[in-house]
């Protein structure tokens, strides 16, 4: 569904991703691995279609369009979800009438008729139940006052909502406590199906004790260094990046 | 409610000014220009009573000492009072009888406006008195606030039919010495509104004027009175509009209030005068002097505002608190895009102990708006225990626009607390990605996030104003962004 290929993409100047390969299949979940600053979130905003980074060479496809051609409203609309490191405040938008807006655009997108008032609380209801988060969020503004555990279910609250084709997680394990994790990832997984796929972005193997991924990615100085099943999340667990960065010096 | 938000997203695409259109009603009106003979026939074309005239003329001598005030952080270009007209009244067809009954072609007006005049097909619970240029044209409900004692008519029947309660509060609030603006009022105003609740009642259903100018060339002055006898409630509403016109057109109104022990009166405004095209060109000027007098103790007065027209905004909806544990309060939305500039905030005057005052404002600035808070809070000697709490917010869109706040306190009471709270803000690029990433355009996100900032503001109207008021916010942004 997602294919890269060979992006290279720079911010002011400055090289972030330098010639990145990764394909995404329907059913797969991708887990990507690195030190800070190795161009993880950079790599998920190219995807979200965030305007702040300019692509130098190669090229992202959405089930065979030109991903990069999209705003990102469209490519939200078409499926492709983006759980936020940072998730931002909306003072004096209740967390409602933005969901009701976003699905009602994505209803839209698909020709179909907007959701009726009652129809939408029904289904704000039975999301809230699978992925655990507290109705009182939801009377809220959009994270506005939330605690970091908060925004991060809220996340995935709103990708229940969305039920996207292709959802990127970016660090959001950061800052959870294990309850909290163990919340977040069981919503992961119960959204999960056979043709929607996920990219996990994550510093530390924990998350992945309870998202098992398909395929491991280690992302080193704006390359894919290393690419190999869930077990590599264990070594990396074990051994450090230090023990990457090492390797990629003896390669050269 | 819900289903009206909806509705407002799809409206934004289309959002022009959508009360721009002239009705071409046969007028009575007088000559351009002002002077003692123009008064004098204003007056004689109503038919009015000596002292009405005597106070009109008193008026129109002290403004002729005044010049225009030019304090305001406002651009106002040279207005030449002699070429305006005073008076243009719609020709009725079939005169007002007994009946009631209203040409057909106003009522067209009116129901494009969607304002019905017919009191079986209105919005349940409102009552509207029509405004059309110099004159009321049909005041909706009159019988059935009548059994209650509710008096709620046009100003020039009030006259006519209750001169002993004109006399005794018109003026009394807002003096025909009080400003340029009000002295030219006093001296020309044409119509308006009278409002009188008695002691005891709530009024039962929302009691609104809409005012509509329609003829070229002429400016609107009309004058509303509100009176609330002790222990009664009213909450009244006020709208308006006009044609889209490359001149500039004056609007230059007085409403007093007055509230006796225990009375509370609620007036909200949902302003939507023309506001010039995209260039600053046409557009109404509106200069409104605007008070309430917490005469009575326990009393209450709040005015609510969302400013979203004219070309320029001067005005100051102010609260008088002389009884004691009178409560003020003020709650406003203003916008301005494109070239449009106001001015505008409120004066909480405390006179009377215990007596509390809030003001809550918000003022959004988009394209290159100039939008100006100016408020003054005042405690006097002898009013033991004031609290004033203000809050002014900016919110600006782009970076061509501005946001000014001019805050003034006078405290002579070493009781009084008075606080102020002021923020600046922009909506930020990472709050419209995160819109974008849902799926929402950034259009539909400033107009989420707008209605979101003004949304403590928003929720004090009365529910059908409120979805109004939201539609209006976006409209009036619209094409603000990128």
């Amino acid at each position: 569904m997602l294919v890269i290929n060979n992006l290279s993409v720079s911010i002011d100047g400055k090289n972030i991703l330098k010639g990145i390969n990764l394909e995404v299949k329907p059913g797969q979940i991708h887990a990507i691995m690195g030190p800070n600053g190795s161009g993880k979130s950079t790599l998920a905003a190219v995807i979200a279609g965030r305007d702040f980074a300019e692509v130098t060479e190669g090229t992202v496809t959405y089930f065979g369009r030109n991903l990069l051609e999209m705003a990102a409203e469209d490519r939200a609309k078409e499926g492709i979800f983006l759980g936020f490191q940072y998730p931002v405040e909306i003072p004096g938008v209740s967390m409602v009438n933005f969901m009701k807006t976003a699905v009602n655009e994505q209803r839209k997108h698909k020709g179909l008729e907007p959701l009726s008032a009652s129809g939408f609380l029904k289904m704000m209801r039975e999301k809230k139940e699978m992925v655990e988060i507290d109705s009182k969020l939801t009377n809220r503004s959009v994270n506005e006052g939330f605690s970091g555990g908060e925004k991060k279910k809220n996340e995935i609250f709103q990708m229940a909502m969305l039920e996207p084709t292709l959802a990127i997680l970016d660090e959001t394990d950061s800052g959870l406590d294990i309850d909290a994790l163990r919340i977040v990832a069981n919503g992961v997984n119960k959204l999960k199906r056979n043709d929607n796929s996920t990219i996990v972005i994550t510093h530390y193997q924990r998350l992945l004790e309870y998202i098992i991924p398909d395929v491991v990615h280690v992302l080193y100085d704006g390359r894919i260094v290393k690419t190999a099943g869930k077990e590599l999340a264990l070594e990396l667990e074990k051994k450090g990046y230090e023990w990457i960065k090492k390797e990629i010096e003896n390669l050269n | 409610m819900a289903k009206d938000q909806d509705k407002i997203l799809t409206d934004i695409t289309t959002g022009e000014y959508k009360y721009g259109f002239y009705s071409d009603i046969e007028m009575d009106q007088i000559p351009k220009g002002l002077n003692e003979d123009t008064i004098r026939t204003i007056s004689e074309k109503k038919k009015e009573p000596g002292w009405l005239l005597e106070f009109r003329l008193k008026a129109y001598h002290h403004w002729q000492t005044m010049s225009m005030p030019h304090w305001a952080n406002l651009e106002i270009p040279p207005i030449d009072f002699q070429d305006i007209i005073y008076y243009a009244a719609p020709k009725q067809k079939a005169a007002l009888d007994s009946s009631g009954d209203i040409d057909p072609e106003l009522k067209k007006t009116f129901d494009k406006l969607g304002i019905p005049l017919e009191e079986q097909k209105h919005l349940a619970g409102f009552a509207v008195d029509a405004v059309m240029d110099s004159v009321s044209v049909k005041t909706t409900f009159r019988e059935t606030l009548a059994e209650l004692g509710i008096i709620f008519c046009s100003f020039s029947e009030a006259v006519k039919g209750y001169p002993d309660l004109i006399k005794r509060y018109m003026g009394t609030v807002v003096p025909y010495t009080d400003n340029f603006f009000a002295s030219l009022n006093s001296a020309v105003f044409s119509d308006g509104s009278f409002c009188y609740i008695p002691k005891g009642v709530r009024c039962p259903i929302e009691l609104s004027t809409y005012f509509r100018i329609n003829a070229a060339h002429t400016g609107q002055f009309e004058r509303t009175l509100l009176v609330a006898d002790e222990e009664s409630y009213v909450s009244y509403l006020e709208g308006c509009t006009a044609p889209m016109r490359d001149e500039n057109q004056l609007h230059a109104a007085v409403v007093e209030i007055i509230t006796e022990n225990k009375a509370e009166v609620k007036y909200s405004t949902v302003q939507n005068w023309y506001p010039g095209d995209k260039n600053g060109k046409g557009g109404i000027f509106n200069f409104v002097t605007k008070r309430g007098l917490c005469r009575g103790e326990n009393s209450k007065i709040s005015w609510t505002q969302i400013e979203t027209g004219s070309a320029i905004t001067w005005k100051y909806p102010s609260c008088i608190l002389r009884g004691d544990n009178s409560k003020g309060e003020f709650y406003s939305v203003a916008v301005t895009n494109n070239h449009q500039q106001a001015d505008t905030g409120t004066k909480m005057i405390h006179i009377g102990k215990n007596t509390r005052s809030t003001i809550v404002s918000k003022g959004i600035s988009a394209g290159r708006g100039q939008n100006s808070y100016r408020g003054l809070v005042k405690v006097l000697k002898n009013a033991v225990n004031a609290r004033n709490f203000s809050q002014c917010d900016s919110l600006l869109l782009g970076d061509k626009c501005g946001a000014h706040t001019f805050p003034y306190i006078e405290v002579d009471n070493q009781t009084a607390i008075v606080e102020h709270e002021a923020t600046a803000s922009k909506i930020g690029e990472d709050q419209i990605f995160y819109c974008n990433q849902r799926g929402i355009s950034t259009e539909d996100a400033i107009g989420l996030i707008v209605n979101g900032y003004a949304r403590e503001v928003i929720n004090k109207l009365p529910m059908e104003f409120a979805v109004e008021a939201q539609k209006l916010l976006q409209i009036s942004l619209e094409g603000s962004v990128g």
